[in-house]
Formats: structure tokens, sequence, C-alpha cells
């Protein structure tokens, strides 16, 4: 028998996971079971004796407060066991930290030790029940397994045995060549199934390489002919839509009202070129490297980037979502020589949680989704030790086809170290190339072609990931110590494409580079040369090491517990050059991999979808406005939030929640004897999309940048952040209306430019994920277009900035900014299964005019409070700041400056941007309204004591609420 | 003298530099030191007067939190640390430190035994990680030198698992007889409370404890995430003063060093 180590708790002692799984159980399955406790399990790949595995429970698994151990089944009193493991080869966090602790108190060196956990439960249900309780819910198929068992199968003797999950295949690693002399159906064969997403025209240009006479030349001479699976994979990586961005940067014919223009390249023609035009003298290093960089203040700079990791959280949303944060922490860390990573936001989009139709095959249920993203979000945050200083979000039907993930990450790094600056990347042919942290498994094969195409029957195991933060922080520690001694010149992430993307970028600074692949640390032995190379395995940073560092660099990962090794190094060669043991296994011209693609030629056709404008007759509109603080969009997403941690490294200042109710942006002060601060927002509202992605794009930029002025940030330092996120905009027999969503991606990028550029708020770097479709049987869910727009920005005095809670009794309650008729797409008109048509639209000039009053207003002290007008309008944003700050509010709506718009409901809950509400010290109101002079605003109520939100309209009562109603309404929805 | 503080990294700690910066503000000269130096004996503990055990996930929290690195301490230095208190200096835990030192045994160290376990920290009743603001409430009779003077402080816990749990009643018994529990959570009015007052479900309300020469003390909430007026939750709807309360304990323990070694 396999020796384990089984832990229990002891009689009486609450098994406080075994009681959440139990609700779980009801809540999410609708089975009704009595008791669920658990058993952790510790199996050993060795041969220990009962004396040694006695030690180890005494010393190391078990708490001698509250637990029992045994090396025997403790299992007994359940109906069924279930037990689950990992598959093998999947990461098994828990058991590695077991392995190296165990060899510590055994002195001695273990093949392996493996995590897996028995939940036994009792209950009248069926061994169906059973099945469906550990498949849908306690185990992901994709990596892990279980066993059940019922109490009358059950032998305390035997107990139950889960297979060792040890990686073991008998396959000795080869490099095969690839005939690439075929015919056109044959290329695309070998892409398709070679899981390579290369075009027939890309396959074409790599077949004219091969067959190029110079070339085969050169290659002849080191005995390579046929070009390599390792040189297709690197080049299907490289060129991947995922590295490349080859729709932002294809040659675009687009067709509107008004005709046919054509686009070189969205990134240059709206993105980069706004940037360009800003041209803030604060902007430092721009869509060049892993992460934008800005200036914080004359000493240091900022850096941020936000990503997503989408189609990973679709098959596996614990693991996907923790390699998405840890995953984008990597990226700062990799920008220059190297950022301290500070702050973490998170946006995510999905289905509705309680989504009660048929699922179509292959999908999880969207409140697994939900719980399983949130809680890898939560280990990868919070282990790490990074602050979620805030996020949202957004549900809509569609994203069950695939859920959007974004993750952000902002650091901080001195603006010069050891007398050089910290932003440039700099690497001399002869420097040593150097992996750091975790080791190179089949884990996340070909992750960067596979994010390139739609989810199918297809979509392969391998491409899912679990992040391990304590492998990621030692390493960050490692660098950040390493980086102030320093030991290297430059370093970069290992991300999608593995090594073959981050050598291979790193080497176009020097010219060319030799890696053997043979010295790379693996997690198991038998993997082919191009699974190394382009392998996703996580937690790994490339280095760039003089010689004459090297040895003292690798010292010192060696007492932080952190795994280096060099494994080749940089030339000038011009060549992307692998060896193999003494055998070349690829041999590319670095301008090939990285220029020799030409640009996508697309086709886009805009045409104004209309939809049917409800008729809406009499309204109760205290019932609508707790109806609107009830939808998903807008409840509270308290339950999320108090389980991440969002104060950690002391610099917090405007958290996510206000007294329970909902900033508008984090400000935390990243430098811990600075009153300086960062401010951090973000604006995504895909519902208008359906209708406009121009006006879309416009609302999310205003949005961010709206709740960056909310809490105090000024608008003459914040920069943007894109990311996009799309349904195949290529058209194509199985995508015939590609034209139509390119068309929406191209009026996306134009808002992109305009407002950006209006307001003076350069992107600094940008993402984009353009195949989150699903495909399977004759079934297609396309999610809706959605841009994130996060901002990143400074206060010079986080003392000054404001929340959004209502103060006192007695101030006066201000909205600034016109509303309009701009119902389209509204949560209102959702609420009523409408869509209209009257989008809102953002009018830039008045907008930053009023921003820059009403910065100047919150500098000055005289606003108590203030909170952006965004899903549910002026009556939302109004209940928020009154329940948040504990006090009732009296407002007249006959008060609202309004355009072109009557009816109460549609003032209450009219999405017009550019709006706040405001409230004010009476003994401030004066200079307020001076401040405010010139733009649109007025005094709408007051807040009371009394604990009532009355709405008046022409002095007669129209909504009445208590404000404990409205909080419990708007907190009730996601009350878990 | 001026005091020198050391503060624990490496291996998953997290709240190593706002800890730092808390001494620091205290007065003391506060250096983070990777516990790979101190075991490898690179650096000393002998350089310093207070030592802290700061907050996080070492070793990602695998097996029960803090466990790993409590065997690691004790097991390389178990002895170091024996001699720095009995030489008359200070130890703090917070949170993921007060964890590994419950663990290792440094707490509360009943008649001097600093290796045997007596209480735990364990998952919280509601079974979920929760960041939020608690009353603690100090005990006037402790000894604990951290906590001196300190009625009533409001500060952050983050955490899953810091229900504090005794071995049997006995253990309680002694706990309370001998001074030993120097902080408890209170409800906004200082009253014994339930969740979520309570945040974790603790026994007798315990959010931290001292051994008995009150030298030695963990605690689960953080007091060096509240070193300015603008940690604090309601820092905008409140005049406060504009340093922030937590700064307190690591005053405390600074002032002492200052007095008494």
């Amino acid at each position: 028998m396999t020796p384990r180590i089984e832990v229990a708790f002891k009689k009486g002692m609450k098994d406080a996971l075994g009681e959440s799984v139990r609700k779980k159980i009801f809540e999410d399955l609708h089975i009704n079971v009595d008791s669920v406790r658990t058993i952790e399990v510790f199996t050993f790949d060795a041969d220990l004796s009962g004396k040694e595995l006695n030690l180890l429970g005494e010393k190391l698994f078990a708490d001698p407060v509250i637990q029992d151990f045994s090396a025997k089944p403790l299992a007994e009193d359940f109906s069924w066991l279930i037990e689950v493991g990992f598959k093998p080869g999947v990461t098994d966090n828990v058991g590695a930290t077991s392995k190296k602790a165990s060899e510590d108190i055994l002195g001695a060196a273990l093949r392996g030790v493996y995590f897996s956990r028995q939940y036994l439960i009792t209950g009248g249900i069926t061994k169906e029940d059973a099945d469906s309780i550990a498949g849908g819910l306690l185990a992901n198929t994709l990596i892990e397994r279980w066993e059940i068992i019922g109490m009358d199968e059950w032998d305390p003797e035997k107990g139950i045995q889960l297979p060792l999950p040890v990686v073991k295949w008998g396959h000795t690693p080869a490099v095969s060549g690839i005939n690439l002399d075929v015919s056109d159906t044959e290329l695309e064969e070998l892409s398709r199934k070679g899981l390579l997403a290369l075009t027939l025209p890309e396959m074409k240009i790599i077949q004219e390489y091969s067959n190029d006479a110079g070339v085969r030349k050169e290659r002849e001479k080191l005995d390579l002919s046929l070009l390599t699976d390792v040189e297709v994979e690197v080049l299907a990586q490289t060129w991947s839509e995922h590295c490349k961005h080859k729709i932002f940067n294809a040659d675009i014919t687009y067709t509107d009202e008004s005709g046919t223009k054509t686009i070189n390249s969205l990134f240059n023609t709206y993105v980069k070129r706004s940037t360009l035009e800003i041209n803030k003298p604060w902007l430092v290093s721009v869509f060049t490297d892993n992460a934008g960089i800005i200036k914080f203040n004359e000493e240091h700079n900022l850096v941020m980037k936000v990503e997503t990791h989408n189609t990973p959280s679709a098959l596996d949303p614990y693991g996907g979502a923790i390699t998405g944060i840890v995953g984008v922490n990597r990226d700062p860390l990799g920008t220059g020589i190297g950022a301290r990573l500070v702050f973490n936001t998170d946006v995510f989009c999905f289905a509705p949680p309680f989504y009660d139709k048929e699922l179509p095959p292959r999908l999880l249920h969207p409140r697994r989704i939900f719980e399983g993203v949130r809680r890898g979000v939560e280990h990868g945050g919070n282990k790490s030790g990074i602050p979620t200083v805030n996020g949202c979000i957004v549900f809509d039907e569609r994203y069950l086809g695939k859920p959007l993930v974004y993750c952000g990450t902002g650091g901080i790094m001195p603006a010069q170290i050891n007398g050089k600056p910290t932003h440039i990347k700099e690497i001399a042919p002869g420097d040593l190339i150097v992996m750091t942290g975790g080791r190179i498994g089949k884990d996340g094969i070909h992750g960067a072609t596979f994010s390139s195409v739609e989810l199918d029957e297809n979509s392969p195991v391998t491409a899912v990931q679990i992040g391990d933060p304590i492998t990621q922080k030692k390493m960050v520690e490692f660098i950040l110590e390493a980086r102030d001694m320093g030991l290297y010149n430059t370093l970069t992430d290992n991300g999608a494409g593995g090594l073959s993307s981050s050598v291979g970028e790193m080497a176009q600074l020097s010219g060319g580079c030799v890696i053997n692949l043979e010295k790379c640390p693996l997690k198991y032995p038998g993997l082919d040369p191009w699974e190394i190379v382009v392998s996703e395995s996580q937690e790994r940073m490339t280095l760039a090491v003089p010689p004459g560092s090297v040895d003292e660099l690798l010292e010192l990962a060696k007492t932080r517990d952190v795994e280096a090794t060099v494994i080749g190094t940089f030339t000038d060669s011009g060549k992307f050059h692998v060896m193999y043991g003494d055998k070349t296994v690829a041999y590319l011209d670095m301008d090939f991999l990285h220029g020799g693609l030409s640009p996508m030629e697309l086709e886009a056709r805009w045409e104004q979808p209309a939809f049917e404008e409800p008729e809406i007759g009499e309204v109760d509109l205290t019932e609508a406005l707790k109806t609107l603080l009830s939808r998903l969009n807008i409840c509270s997403k308290e339950y999320v939030v108090r389980q991440y941690d969002h104060e950690v490294q002391g610099g917090s200042v405007v958290k996510p929640l206000t007294n329970d109710g909902p900033s508008d942006a984090a400000v935390v002060r990243p430098l811990l004897d600075s009153m300086e601060a960062v401010v951090v927002a973000n604006g995504i509202c895909p519902r208008y999309g359906d209708i406009d992605t121009y006006h879309m794009t416009a609302c999310a930029i205003d949005e961010a940048v709206r709740n960056h002025i909310s809490v105090g940030g000024s608008l003459s330092h914040v920069a943007g952040l894109d990311n996009f996120c799309w349904c195949d905009p290529v058209k194509s027999e199985k995508n015939p209306d590609g034209d139509y969503k390119l068309a929406q991606l191209v009026r996306a990028n134009m808002a992109l430019y305009d407002y950006t550029k209006a307001y003076g708020v350069p992107c600094i770097s940008g993402k984009d994920s353009m195949k989150n479709d699903y495909q399977i049987g004759g079934r297609k869910i396309s999610i809706p277009p959605t841009v994130l727009f996060s901002t990143v920005g400074k206060i010079e005095d986080a003392r000054k900035a404001v929340t959004m809670d209502a103060k006192k009794p007695g101030d006066r309650v201000y909205v600034l900014g016109v509303t309009k008729n701009e119902l389209g797409g509204s949560e209102y008109f959702a609420s009523l299964g409408f869509t209209g048509n009257n989008v809102p639209k953002v009018d830039a000039d008045s907008a930053k005019k009023l921003y820059v009053a009403l910065e100047k207003a919150i500098h000055e002290g005289v606003v108590a409070s203030c909170h952006d007008c965004s899903d549910g309008g002026l009556g939302v944003a109004l209940a928020e700041s009154a329940f948040s700050g504990g006090l009732g509010m009296s407002i007249e709506l006959g008060r609202v400056p309004v355009e072109g718009v009557g009816r109460a409901d549609n003032i209450l809950f009219s999405e017009s941007q550019s709006r706040f509400v405001v409230t004010v010290q009476p003994g401030n109101k004066e200079k307020f309204e001076k401040l405010m002079e010139g733009n649109v605003f007025s005094g709408i109520g007051i807040v009371t004591a009394d604990m009532d939100f009355i709405v008046t309209e022409n002095g007669n009562v129209i909504l009445s609420a208590g404000i404990d109603e409205l909080k419990d309404a708007w907190q009730k929805t996601l009350r878990w | 003298m001026n005091p020198k503080a050391l503060v624990l990294t490496g291996f998953g700690i997290n709240c190593d530099m706002e800890t730092q910066f808390a001494f620091r503000l205290a007065g003391a000269k506060a250096e983070r030191v990777h516990l790979a130096d101190l075991i490898n004996g690179k650096r000393s503990l002998s350089e310093f007067q207070v030592m802290a055990f700061p907050g996080g996930f070492s070793f990602g929290d695998d097996i029960a939190s803090g466990k790993v690195l409590a065997n690691m301490v004790r097991y390389n230095l178990g002895d170091r640390i024996q001699e720095f208190i009995s030489d008359g200096n200070l130890i703090i835990g917070i949170c993921n430190g007060f964890q590994a030192m419950v663990k290792m045994g440094l707490l509360p160290a009943f008649d001097g035994n600093y290796e045997k376990q007596d209480v735990t920290l364990t998952f919280n009743d509601s079974g979920r990680f929760e960041d939020r603001w608690v009353h603690l409430k100090g005990s006037l009779n402790s000894r604990c030198v951290f906590t001196k003077d300190i009625d009533r402080i409001y500060l952050p816990v983050r955490h899953g698992e810091g229900k504090f749990v005794v071995k049997d009643d006995a253990v309680l018994e002694r706990l309370k007889s001998g001074n030993h529990i120097a902080f408890r959570y209170v409800d906004k009015n200082g009253n014994p409370a339930g969740y979520p007052s309570n945040p974790n479900g603790s026994v007798d309300n315990i959010a931290g404890i001292c051994d008995k020469t009150g030298r030695v003390f963990g605690m689960m909430p953080h007091p060096e995430a509240f070193l300015h007026r603008t940690n604090h939750p309601a820092w905008t709807r409140e005049n406060l003063p504009e340093e922030g309360a937590g700064a307190a304990i690591f005053r405390n323990a600074v002032e002492y060093v200052k007095e008494n070694l």
C-alpha cells in the first residue's frame, strides 16, 4: 500500500470547509445533505516506515490542538465518501510544499508527495447524486480525478486508494522534420492538426522560407534540411494572434454610411497615434515593454499592465484565474529592469450566476465559473501580498460562451538604480540567458495559439495551468534583490509562447541567441524539444546576465530557494539558434521570425442596428429603484471584495467599499513615507456596444476618467490602458458576420483615439483577445464586444481624496452635468427587457471643463462627497451616496438640469455620461458654486438625518424609501 | 540606545515592508532580514532587541497557515530564539507571524516552555478569508509590553485562519488567570459580541496573547496597516489624528527597549 497520512478534525471541532461545501451542494446543485466533513490526505511516493509517517504526522501534517492523524483510514460514519486528487502533471502546490517540508524533517529526499481530499457526506442521497456532487462541484474533470465509495462497500482496513499522480510515459524526446512541400490543403491540415493556428497564407510564407536557396545552403552546413517541429512551433507561437496582434495590425477596408476607407493598422492609426500626439512629459515608456511606464515623482516611476485570461478560465476557472493574476504580476516585474508590485485590479464578465437554462456541452455553470475565478484571484492576489484595490463584475448571458477575466497589476520602481535608468532594457552579446522560477512541464503548451482559436471539442487539456503563488513570490523577491545588487542587465517574463517568445523577443536587443534545451530544468522527463521551447509553465522569468555576475546571481538564487539555470547566450549572430545537446534543432533568421509576416487584409462593414423602443406606462419609482439596486450589474459585490486582501502593504486610502457602499476608484500610497498616491479606476459598459461600439468605448473611457476625478485624481496626470475582448472579427464561412464585428472593432478604436486625445489621457499599454466565441455542434455563442478602459494616475496628496458617502445632515446635494434622453442600453431598459437606441454620447469638451473644475473644488476641500453616475443613473447614484453615509436625502427632481427628457423615470435612470452626485457642507456652498461656474450643475436637495430617501417632483413625493430598505435591496442579490 | 528591530522576510512573508516602516516610525532602526540569512548565519539575532514575524502567506499557507514556517524556524533557530527571549528581548507576531508563533510553541509558553503547542489558529467559522476592520479591547491587567495603555483600538483583520482555539478548558483558564490575553474582539461599544465583531469565531473573543513575561506577543489584526489616518475606513468622515492608532503598538516596543535594555 502506498504510504499516506490522513488528517481529520478532532471530534467536536468545527469543519468550516465541510460546512461551506454542504451549503454549496444545496445552493449550486439543489441536493440536500445532512453534513459534510473533510479529511486531508498526503500520499507519499516513497518507502516510509510507520515510524517515519508518525513523525511527519506529528511534526508537520496535524495540528495537535484540533486534529488527529493516522497512516490508516480515518473515515467513519458517512453515506458516501468522495476523494478528489490531481491528475498526473497538474500543479499540486500543497503537495510540493509538503514534499519540501517532509524532506527537511526526514533529512532525506522523497520522490514525491501528493495532496488529495476526502469529503464524507451523510444524508439520504443516491450514487448518482454523489456522482454529480463530485463532478459538478468538488472536482474538475480536466485536472482532477476522484473515487466514490458508499458506506456498504467501505472496508476501513483498505480505505480508498487513488492512483499516484506520477507522470510516466516511456517517451524518448525526439525532433522531427516537417515536410512543407505539400499541397495547400495539406498545409492547412498541418496547421489545424498541430494547433498552430496559422492561416494558409502564413503557412505558405513558411513554406517559401524553407525553400529559399540561401536559407537552405546555410542550413545544410548544420545538417538541417526540412524545417523542424521546433522551428514551426516557434514560428506559430511568435506569429500567433495572441503574440502578434495581427488583427490590430491588419490592413482594413472599412465601409460605413459615409463611404469606404482603408486603415493600415488600428493600433498605429488610433491607439498609438493618440498617445504620440498627446505626448505628456510624464510618459516614460509606452507600448514597447511588457507594461507601460509613467512618472510617479522625480524619484519613482509607475508601471501598469492589464491582461486577460479568458479561455483557461472557461476550462478551469480556478486555475485559469490564479494563472491570470500571477501571470499579469510578471508583466510589471518584467518591465524595464523590474518593478515592485503594489496593486492588483480585477474585472470579470460572467453570465448570470442564477442561469437556469440548459448548459451547452463542455461549458461550466456560470456560478461555478464565478466562484472558481473569485477563488483563483483570491489565492493569487492574497498569497502574493499584493492588494486587490478595486474591480468590478459585469453580467450578460452571452459571457456563457466565454467568461472574461481581466487582471491588472501596478508596480513601482526607482527611476534610477546604481546610476542607471531602470526603464531601459539593454543586452550585450555574450550575456547569459538565465531561466529562473518554476520548471518546465507539459502544462500550458499551445496556450498562445489556443487562445487564438475559438473554444471547441478539441480544446486541449494541456492548455490548463495552475498558478503557484509561493514559487512566484520567492522568485519575485529574489529578482528584486538581484536587481538592486545589479546582477543582471534586464529581464522579461515567460508568458504566452514560453521560451520561444521570451528569449525570442529579448534576443532582438542583442541580435540573436543560442539556447540549449537540454539545460532547461523539467518537471518530469520525456518532453520533446518543441514542447520545452513553447511550454507556458508558469512562474518563470528570463534574465540577461553578464558572465561576470552569474556566479553571484546563482548563489543568491540558491539561498532564496529559487531555481535559476543558465540555458544559453545572447549573441549578435542574427539567428534564433536552438540546440538540444550537441544538435541544432532550430536555426531561424531573427528578421524572418519577427518581420516575416505581412499584414492581414480584412474587411469591415458598419450598419447601424435598430432596436425596439419600450412603451412604458405608469411606474412605481420606489419599486423601480429597488429593482435596479438589486440588479446584478449594480448590486453590492461585497461577497467578493471581503475575500480579497485590499489593504496589504499598508498604503490603502480609498478602499473598494466605503462604509459598505461602492467606491468609485482606488487610492493607494505605494511609498509609505510619502503622501503622494496612485489612483486606479476602470470603465466598462458592453451593453452600449449592442447599439454602437463607438459610444460604448467613449463611455468606458469617460467612466474610468470620471471615476478617477471622483476620488480626487488629477486630469493632468492620468494614463489609460485599453483592453479589447472581441468575438471573431474575421469574416469566413463559419463566421458570416465577421465584417460587422470588425466594423465594431474599428469604431471602438476611433472612439479610443477621439476621447483619449480630447481628455489628454494617453494609453500606455494595452491588450486584445480576439476569439471569444464558443462553437460546438450547431451552437455558437459570441461574447458582446467588450472594452475595458483602465486608468492609472496620481493624486498629489492622499489627504485630499474624497469618498462617495454623504457625510452630514444639512449638506447640500448637487448634480453636475446634463441629464439627457439616453436610456439606450441602460440598466433600466434592460430591466424591462429592452435595449433601445438612444445610447449615451459623451460630450468631451464640456466633460473636460467640468472635470477640471471639479478637480479644483476637491483639492480646495469644498467637496464633502462625490459619486459618479453610471449604471442605473442619477437615482442609483443618489441612493448609494445616501445609504453609504447612513443618512437620508431629500431631492427635488425638477431642479435636475435636463435636455430633451421629461419623464421622472427617464430623468432618474438615464445613463447620460460625465455626471456626478456631490454633497457640499452649507458653509462651502458659495465657494463650490463659484468654482463650478460655467458648468452645468444644480443644487437638487439636502442630506437629512431621518434615514429617508425622498424624491419629489415639483413638490409632490414620487419616490420614498428608507435607506435601510434601499441598502438591503442593493446587498441582498449576492449576499452569499 | 537606538533600538534595533529585525523584521523577518522571505518564503511568502508579505507584510515586511509596512512592518519595517512601523518600527521606523516608532523610532527604531528596522531592517528586513531574510530568514535564510538568519539560518545560514550571515545575520544574527544578537544584533537586535526586537524581532517581528510579519503577516503574509508563508509557504502559501500550504498544509496549515504558519506551520511550515514554524518548523523551519524551530528546527533551525529554536535555541537562538529562546536565548533571545531569555536575554530580555521582544518578539511580536502579526497574523501569519502569530500563527507561526503559536504553532512553534512560542505562545502562550506556559511555565516558560517555548516549545509546546497549547493553542492554535484555524479556519474562520465563516470558512472564508475576510478583510474587515474590527474593534479590539486591551486587557488592562495584561503584562503585555506591546499593548500597554491601549484600551481600545480599531484595526483590520485579513485572514482565513484566525480562529483562536485552545486545547482544553484548562488552557483557557490558564490564559485568563495568567493574564496572557492581551486583546479581545469587541463591538463598537466595547462589548463582547458575535460575528462579525468577532470575525472568526475565536474562543472567548481572543485576538492576541502574550507569554508570561509580556515581551513575546502575537495578534491576528494588523496594526501595521493603520499607521496613517488615511488608512482608517472612515477617515473622510471622522476627525482623526494624523498618525494611525496602530503605531502605538510599535512605539510601546521601542519605548520598552529604550527604558529596559
